[in-house]
């Protein structure tokens, strides 16, 4: 018998997973994809937010504002990169400098600390590539940039390695009352468990449905992105964000800590939950309304285009807590922006009110330090001397775009929660995330991978299940394994 | 940090060829880096044949050219490192490399050849709308996997883009079993050689479609198909109502080969807008001094045996460097593109260095019939051909001999460009 | 019967037309100079090609690179690609090798084009 099964494997539930490890419980994490970090978690904009967009009194306010305070100790113990680059909200005329104000009354109210307008001078000294059209911004000092994959891993490993069970190809497919228990049945068996906490993103509306007459409705909004160069790293320093509308905080142009620039998003209600698709009409917007931003966007160095679909609710809110007719299922669920800069908060609070419900008491083992892959191009010549000394695979550089080694990629495999699919690789160590998207480095990567897990190629993957990347051995002759 | 009279940055057939040259003009100090575990770079998966007519009167295939060159370089013993990757270069020409026998080393050369390569133009840099699924290859990883690894990558296959490399992997998937569908080009003309147009697409009864793109990728694990469009010729936008649904596993792009300039930019090398390599004088001489560039790391060649000759001259130049037996001091003019003109190599001439014939390597931007190609130095026309056709898919090269640049002394620059008529 | 094929010969690539009874040409037009009246003539009475295959290796999983000692018929083009198939190699291997004689029953060999030790 568990005593908590966390439902989903983004970055809310690996969140999730790590508070409670904090606490003597039986954890088991379920995810449906082939690895975790497979939805919005892998899709978003990357930003910590400050909260001066959250309408004040609602759980988004509270918990953006908290979980921004959280992020520093948190990557610190995590080993995540973390850039305090602030983030600015730019107008374009005279005319809405007001609603900057506004916007950073509401800021005031949610109480983000040392929000501040700044006129046009300032604002050019501070980004000489932001369009001349931009007149006045909201500067808000607490804003960072991260990245969110690396967050979701590092949370699950540290979770792994603090005693959570990780399962992946594992679908919920039915939540049933059993014996002074839940037991939850999914693809990758029937377990039973004291709680549950559903974590499950654009699904979580149906997880919740399988126990609860509370029901609530995600309805998936689609926006999509562009990726530049690296090239472009020191273009901008802050994250640029315009006005926000209804549907969003609008088009930003932001650099990532991984030094591309990302330009988007855009946004679309749409029906279908999984459809992940770029459209023209999406692309040609990012791209008409970042150049409002940055004009002349550089397009012959465009890396890649995406896609991400926020978890929206229709109570128009995080939706977090017990469900009030299934005791001991808590929701976890609405987590659309700010939930990235959220999830810190929302997972204290909820792994305490779950461990208050059990009765847990507190894991004296939990050690809260987690340190990332070392990574050959952050080292300097001694470091990499070093690690090439301990592990000559470091001096094998798989990836070129991003000077990736064979060392760092066979460790993603071998960790706990380790990769197994190329993009599993390819965020965890960014290989194949660089300017020629994988076209050097899948054959090595489809080799390394089939060695360390005894795979045939033919049986490697890009994310799982039918996304299978060769077809067959020439002639359909000796189907030979690698190791 | 160890000495070396010639660094050579790659084991391609630039590499190679720069070595063997440097190495018969008398450099006895070179070494080769080179990042994969063999010699020979991009050859060693070109198996087709149509290699070294110009350079052996031979019909080769990669392997065999590449061998060539191989065989030449162990003869001279010319040193060599495989599997090891160079990280960095400074202005000083300190590189730092790595490989697994000798870990981290550092190198102080007295000159550089840049002989990386180029890679492909992938999809996310023509940002196609639809599904990110499995099943979608640059055709130079499909020609890998097929040709080194012995593995399909799919079964039914359009290729978008008509540049060789796509067409030589349209034949081959056809002769491995593969069913290709079709292969699509943006353009209104191909930008692949007339030969491989008909010996590896009408022979096997693959269409061309002109003019044509594709708009939707559609399969959300692997793929399941595409939609091609026909487009504007003007806009190069699609135009609706021409969609045609072609259900496939595999797509392989053919669009372009960008020069791998990322070593140079770290040195703080000037490059060349138009080519995406280093801009480089008559001797294959970049902006930092003493470091050279050649092959498809300075522009993107049809044939390799240009890539030969170009890198000979690299090596030769480059031994003259070391030895200090290059021109110096000399006044220094820039070529400009002209009239339908793309990516003129080199970027600039010394004036009074001419003692050998100077060649000029361009793209034209169009397809041209009965065109000339002119350079004037200045007032005066320095060098003028006639040329039944020109088109983008086949680079020109001329010879400006030495007679032609003594004239140019007191031009600003020189121009070359197309005369259409 | 009235054949069309693309010279080769540059990249202007003219369409060249030709009408052929039995084989044999008895009109042939299109063509812009030598080159392509005598390429045509070849391509339209007695097409061959050279052709490059991949051959399994005994005991490695990576192919040999193989091609034809001089050009095929286009017509046994498949009927070549299938034999080649159909043969495994043994190592060493050098470039030159015959390693597979008369292919198709005619007198073109099948030659290793790289070497594998």
């Amino acid at each position: 018998m568990l005593d908590v099964i966390i439902i989903g494997g983004g970055v809310i539930g690996c969140s999730v997973a790590r508070s409670l490890a904090r606490y003597d419980l039986k954890i088991a994490l379920l995810e449906k994809a082939a690895d975790i970090c497979e939805g919005q978690s892998k899709a978003n904009t990357a930003i910590v937010h400050g909260g001066y967009d959250a309408k004040p009194h609602t759980l988004k306010a509270k918990y953006n504002v908290l979980g921004n305070q959280m992020f520093g100790t948190l990557c610190t113990e995590l080993d995540v990169p973390l850039k305090w680059n602030t983030s600015l909200v730019v107008c374009f005329s005279e005319d809405d400098i007001p609603k900057l104000e506004a916007l950073k009354k509401q800021g005031e109210i949610n109480e983000v600390p040392k929000l501040r307008i700044i006129g046009r001078e300032e604002l050019h000294k501070r980004e000489p590539s932001l369009s001349p059209n931009a007149c006045a911004a909201l500067l808000v000092e607490t804003g960072g940039i991260v990245c969110p994959y690396e967050l979701t891993v590092a949370n699950a490993e540290n979770a792994a390695e603090n005693g959570v069970l990780f399962y992946r190809n594992a679908e919920v497919t039915k939540i049933e009352k059993g014996d002074s228990c839940w037991v939850v049945k999914s693809k990758a068996g029937a377990f039973e468990t004291k709680a549950v906490v559903n974590c499950a993103g654009l699904y979580s509306d149906a997880i919740n449905a399988m126990v609860s007459e509370d029901a609530f409705k995600i309805l998936p909004r689609r926006g999509e992105y562009y990726i530049l160069d690296k090239k472009y790293a020191d273009v901008f320093h802050a994250s640029v964000f315009q006005l926000p509308t209804k549907l969003g905080k609008g088009i930003l142009v932001s650099p990532t800590v991984d030094g591309t620039v990302l330009i988007g998003p855009t946004a679309e209600d749409i029906l279908d939950k999984s459809d992940i698709r770029t459209t023209p009409q999406g692309l040609a917007k990012a791209l008409k309304f970042g150049s409002l931003t940055w004009e002349n966007i550089p397009l012959r160095d465009v890396i890649t285009t995406f896609s991400g679909i926020r978890a929206h609710s229709d109570r128009d809110d995080f939706i977090l807590g017990e469900a009030p007719d299934a005791p001991l299922f808590f929701n976890a669920s609405g987590i659309e922006s700010p939930g990235l800069t959220s999830s810190p908060a929302i997972a204290r609070d909820l792994a305490d009110l779950v461990a208050e419900r059990l009765d847990a008491k507190e894991n004296p083992n939990f050690n809260p330090i987690r340190k990332a892959i070392p990574k050959f191009r952050e080292m300097d010549d001694l470091e990499r001397a070093k690690a090439i000394a301990a592990n000559p695979d470091y001096a094998k550089i798989v990836c070129r775009c991003e000077t990736v080694t064979e060392a760092e990629i066979r460790e993603a495999i071998r960790r706990p929660v380790g990769a197994q699919t190329i993009d599993g690789i390819k965020r965890r160590t960014r290989a194949g995330m660089g300017r020629c998207q994988a076209g050097f480095c899948t054959p090595r990567t489809i080799q390394i991978l089939c060695e360390e897990l005894n795979l045939s190629p033919l049986e490697i993957t890009k994310f799982g299940e039918d996304s299978k990347l060769l077809h067959s051995y020439l002639f359909g002759k000796g189907e030979q394994r690698h190791a | 940090m160890r000495k070396v009279d010639l660094l050579i940055i790659g084991g391609g057939p630039a590499g190679l060829a720069a070595a063997v040259s440097a190495y018969e003009q008398g450099c006895r100090d070179i070494l080769i880096l080179e990042r994969e575990d063999t010699l020979g770079g991009i050859l060693r998966q070109c198996i087709h044949n149509g290699f070294g007519l110009h350079t052996f009167q031979q019909e080769l295939t990669g392997p065999e050219y590449a061998q060539k060159y191989i065989d030449r370089v162990i003869d001279y013993q010319i040193p060599y490192q495989c599997n090891t990757m160079v990280i960095e270069i400074t202005k000083e020409k300190q590189v730092t490399a790595v490989n697994r026998s000798n870990g981290l080393q550092h190198f102080q050369a007295k000159a550089i050849i840049l002989a990386m390569g180029c890679r492909e133009r992938p999809r996310g840099a023509l940002a196609i709308p639809g599904w990110r699924c499995s099943g979608i290859y640059t055709a130079g990883t499909a020609q890998k996997f097929v040709n080194l690894e012995g593995i399909m990558p799919g079964a039914r296959v359009v290729i978008l883009g008509s540049g060789d490399i796509g067409l030589i992997m349209a034949r081959r998937m056809t002769f491995m079993g593969a069913k290709v569908l079709a292969c699509v080009e943006l353009l209104p003309f191909s930008s692949g050689l007339k030969r491989n147009i008909v010996q590896c697409l009408d022979d096997y009864d693959i269409p061309l479609l002109l003019n044509h793109t594709v708009v939707d990728i559609a399969g959300r694990e692997r793929l399941e198909g595409v939609t091609v469009a026909q487009v504007d010729p003007e806009t190069k936008r699609p135009i609706a109502g021409t969609e045609q649904y072609y259900a496939c596993d595999t797509l392989l792009l053919s669009v372009g080969l960008i020069p791998e300039n990322e070593l140079s930019r770290m040195a703080g090398i000037d490059l060349c807008a138009d080519t995406g390599g280093p801009s480089v004088d008559e001797n294959l001489q970049t902006s930092v001094s003493g470091v050279f560039s050649c092959g498809n790391v300075l522009h993107v060649h049809d044939l390799v045996d240009f890539v030969s000759e170009e890198a000979a001259k690299a090596g030769a130049k480059a031994w003259r460097y070391i030895t200090d037996t290059l021109d110096k001091n000399l006044k220094s003019m820039p070529i400009i593109s002209g009239f339908g003109v793309s990516g003129a190599v080199p970027q600039k001439i010394h004036v009074g260095n001419a003692d050998q014939p100077v060649t000029l390597m361009f793209r034209p931007k169009n397809v041209y019939k009965n065109a000339k190609v002119c350079v004037t130095a200045g007032e005066k026309e320095i060098y003028r051909h006639s040329s039944r056709i020109l088109t983008p898919g086949e680079m020109v090269s001329l010879k400006l001999t030495p007679e032609a640049l003594r004239q140019i002394s007191d031009a600003e620059n020189l121009t070359v460009k197309v005369e259409a008529s | 019967m009235l054949k069309e094929i693309t010279c080769i010969g540059c990249p202007i690539g003219c369409r060249i037309s030709a009408v052929l009874e039995n084989g044999e040409i008895q009109s042939i037009s299109g063509y812009s100079c030598n080159v392509g009246k005598k390429y045509a003539q070849e391509e339209l009475t007695a097409p061959k090609r050279m052709v490059t295959a991949l051959m399994t290796v005994r005991g490695s999983r990576h192919p040999l690179p193989v091609k034809t000692s001089q050009p095929i018929d286009k017509s046994k083009i498949f009927d070549c690609l299938n034999e080649i198939a159909g043969h495994t190699v043994s190592l060493p291997v050098h470039i030159g090798d015959v390693v597979l004689p008369g292919v198709c029953g005619s007198n073109v060999n099948i030659v290793a084009t790289k070497e594998l030790l």
